[in-house]
Parts: C-alpha cells; structure tokens; sequence
C-alpha cells in the first residue's frame, strides 16, 4: 500500500515536471490557466505555454541586451571583459560561416549567431536543479513551471520551421520556381530519354520530398530529444533526493556528474544547430548539378 | 508534449530576435572587428616601415661615423706633419740665430781685440819712446833725430 503510493508520488512528481504552464481555450469556449495536464492536452492547439515563451524571450531579450551593448559601445581600441567574449563569439561564427557557406548572404551570420547563442542560453536552464524555478514559481503561485524551453517541441520546432522557410525562400530566389521544383523532380535518377524521365519524376519527388521534410524535423527533434532526454535523468536523479540520506547524497553526485556532462551536450547541441542551419542554407543557395 | 500556438509564438520571436541581431548586434561588432584589423594591419605595416626607416638611418649614420673618423685621422695627421714642421722651422730659425749672434759676437771680440792692440802699441810705442827718451835724453837730441824715432815707433 504504501508502495504504490510512493509510485504515485513518484509518477505524479515527474508528470508535474513534465507538464508546461498552459493559457489556452477551454473546451467551453473560454480563455484561461489549465489546471492539470489533461486539460492542458484537451486545449489542443488553441493553447500556449507561457513558460517556454516567457523563459525563451527573457533568454533571447538578455542575450539580444548584453550583445547589442557591447555592440554600441564597440571600439577599435583594445577590448575588454565581456567585449571579448562576444567578439570572440562573433569572430568564431563568422568562421562556421565563412567554412561552411560559400554564397554571398548578409542573414546567415547573424542567424547562426542567434542561434548559438539563443539555444546555448535555453539549454543553459538545464544546469539549474530541477526543483529550483518550479518551487520558486509554486511559491509565487504558479504551479506549473518548465524552466528549459529547449524541452519543449514548440520551440525546437518554431526554430526549425523558421529556418526551413528561410532554405524554400532562397531555393526559390536563387534557382526560380522552376529550378526548385526540377531539384525535387529530375534527381537523384536521371535518363535522357523524355518517357523515362516522366517516369522517374514521382520516385525522385518521393525521395527528395522526404529528405527535404527530414531536414527541419531532424533538426528540430535532435535539439529537442537531447535537451529532453538530459532534463528527464535529472528528474529522475532528483527523485532520489526524496529517499533517504545514502541515496540522496549519491543523487547528489550523479547530479553533479550529469550536470558537468551535460555543459557539453547543451553546447554541442547549441553549435549542431548552428552548423547544419548553415549547410542547409548553403545547400539551398547552390545549384546541385 | 502538445505542439500548439506557442510553435507560431516561437516563430515568431525566433524571426524578431534575427532580425534584431542583425540589425544592432552583428551588423556593428563586425564592422568594429574588420575597422580594428585594420588598424593592427595598418600598425603592423607603419612599424614595418619604421624598422626599416631606422634600419636606413643606422647605415647612414655608421656612414657618416666613418667618413668622420677618416676625417679625423687625415687632419691629425696633417697636424702632426705640420707641427714637425713648425719644430723643423723653429730649429732652423733658432740655429740661424744663434750663429748670427755668434757671428756678431765674433765681430765685436775680434774688433775690440783690434782696438786693444791698437791701443796696446799705442801706448807700446809711447811706451818705448818715453823708455828711449830717458835713455838717449842726453844723447840725442830730439830734433835730430826725430826721423829715427819716428821711424821706430811706426815699426812697433
């Protein structure tokens, strides 16, 4: 008896964790806070998570004020402290860049520097102890509270599809409606024979529909799966917080293990981001054949 | 897990914060980067320039140390040779002198040394006339013999 009830804690501690802040419309028609997870599903897609929005535009709007300070303030002279960091960042997306993309466009640099850096500072929440911001938030009234907004696919994917729109904005700018749909249709099998070709042209936009869609969505899901996966083994590491001593001060150490571990992934990811965004723009700007 | 509005809320600030940074982040730090490479570069090629610059004026005035210390060695040389020569001259002048003087000093003995002897048989030739005056007073008388007398003293 006791058991299941320590499961269902247990179960419901997770679920708590898992479930986003959601302002949304009821089934009835109106407006307002769900109070549990269901209700937040029954909303549908008529709802919105003010925690991922209010965690990713305070994160963005920080890095967008301390970057556009130093900006402003930028010197030729020697620079200093935090100016340093940002050229320095400036400096190594420049060089992804300059790599990986070989078109002339003045929006990818500044593209992937977001990206980087936005991702990097969402990623970042993960670091904060799980239990952190939601008591915080609880104190305050607010019951739900999902601080990462990487681990929420709304995100990830608003992310995603913004650069997927951006890679059909150039292929259609660069090689014309015509170009863009010859890509999808004539590879990768080719014939010179005209009724051959015909024949080829829904194998062909079959296989390059696919790898065009699984580009956002791999994208997307690669970031979100990650930063998900990371933030689930902390929960599940902060359970033992709740089980007595020797096994709360070993939950202590795996937290740390996991965490130090995990300033790798949040960065790896941040950068992976940034990287294939770059190709998949390049690739957008070039002619394949 | 629900994908809902916040996937176009996301967009959207994803949209607004691109343009954003290329607008007041990327746009002015690059061109603060490119204008202080610049710089360096034009640091980098002035203090090149000045090496060489210095390079130039270190040759040039290992040059001039030369041709001064050659200078130098030709007008002391000059000096010394002219100052044996003054010692030359001055040694001429000087034995010219003293022979001179010498000559001179010669003249005036031997022509005192005349007039001494002029003198001397002056007084030699009263002397002797006297000294046969008392010899011969009694004897001779004077106007007699005068011719004698003279004749002896002319011959003293």
């Amino acid at each position: 008896m006791e058991m299941s009830s320590e499961t269902l804690t247990s179960a419901e501690y997770i679920h708590h964790h898992l479930t986003n802040l959601t302002y949304g419309r009821f089934a009835d028609g109106h407006w307002g806070f769900a109070h549990s997870g269901e209700e937040a599903r029954e909303m549908g897609f008529w709802a919105i998570h003010v925690d991922t929005m209010f965690w990713s535009i305070l994160l963005g709007a920080l890095f967008l004020w301390g970057f556009s300070r130093v900006a402003r303030n930028a010197t030729r002279g020697v620079p200093s402290g935090f100016q340093n960091l940002v050229e320095g960042l400036v400096d190594f997306v420049n060089n992804s860049v300059r790599g990986s993309f070989s078109h002339k466009n003045d929006l990818v640099a500044p593209l992937a520097l977001t990206l980087l850096v936005w991702i990097f500072l969402m990623n970042l929440m993960d670091l904060i102890p799980v239990d952190v911001l939601p008591w915080v938030s609880q104190r305050l009234g607010i019951h739900y509270q999902k601080v990462v907004p990487t681990t929420d696919p709304n995100a990830t994917f608003g992310m995603a599809i913004g650069v997927f729109l951006l890679t059909l904005y150039y292929s259609i700018k660069i090689k014309g409606v015509g170009g863009f749909v010859g890509e999808l249709t004539l590879h990768p099998f080719e014939s010179k024979n005209p009724i051959v070709k015909l024949l080829f042209i829904p194998v062909n936009f079959f296989l390059e529909f696919v790898s065009l869609i699984a580009k956002p969505v791999s994208l997307s899901l690669r970031l979100f799966g990650n930063m998900y996966a990371g933030e689930m083994i902390f929960i599940l590491i902060s359970l033992m917080y709740s089980a007595g001593v020797v096994l709360g001060v070993f939950g202590g150490a795996l937290q740390f293990v996991w965490a130090v571990f995990h300033i790798l992934v949040i960065t790896l990811q941040a950068f992976i981001f940034m990287t294939l965004t770059i190709v998949y723009l390049d690739m957008a700007h070039s002619e394949q054949h | 897990m629900n994908i809902n509005l916040t996937l176009l809320g996301q967009l959207i600030t994803f949209a607004i914060f691109v343009w954003f940074t290329k607008k007041f982040v990327w746009t002015p730090i690059l061109a603060a980067l490119e204008e202080r490479q610049k710089k360096i570069a034009d640091g980098l090629a002035a203090a090149d320039r000045g090496k060489h610059e210095q390079e130039l004026a270190e040759q040039r005035a290992a040059e001039r140390l030369h041709e001064a210390k050659a200078q130098a060695a030709e007008i002391i040389s000059l000096a010394q040779k002219r100052a044996a020569e003054i010692v030359d001259e001055a040694k001429e002048d000087a034995r010219a002198e003293g022979e001179r003087i010498l000559t001179a000093a010669r003249a005036e003995i031997e022509q005192e040394a005349n007039q001494a002897r002029e003198e001397l048989r002056k007084k030699i030739g009263s002397l002797v006339i006297a000294g046969a005056e008392k010899i011969l007073r009694k004897e001779i008388n004077a106007d007699a013999h005068q011719k004698v007398i003279e004749s002896i003293a002319s011959e003293i």
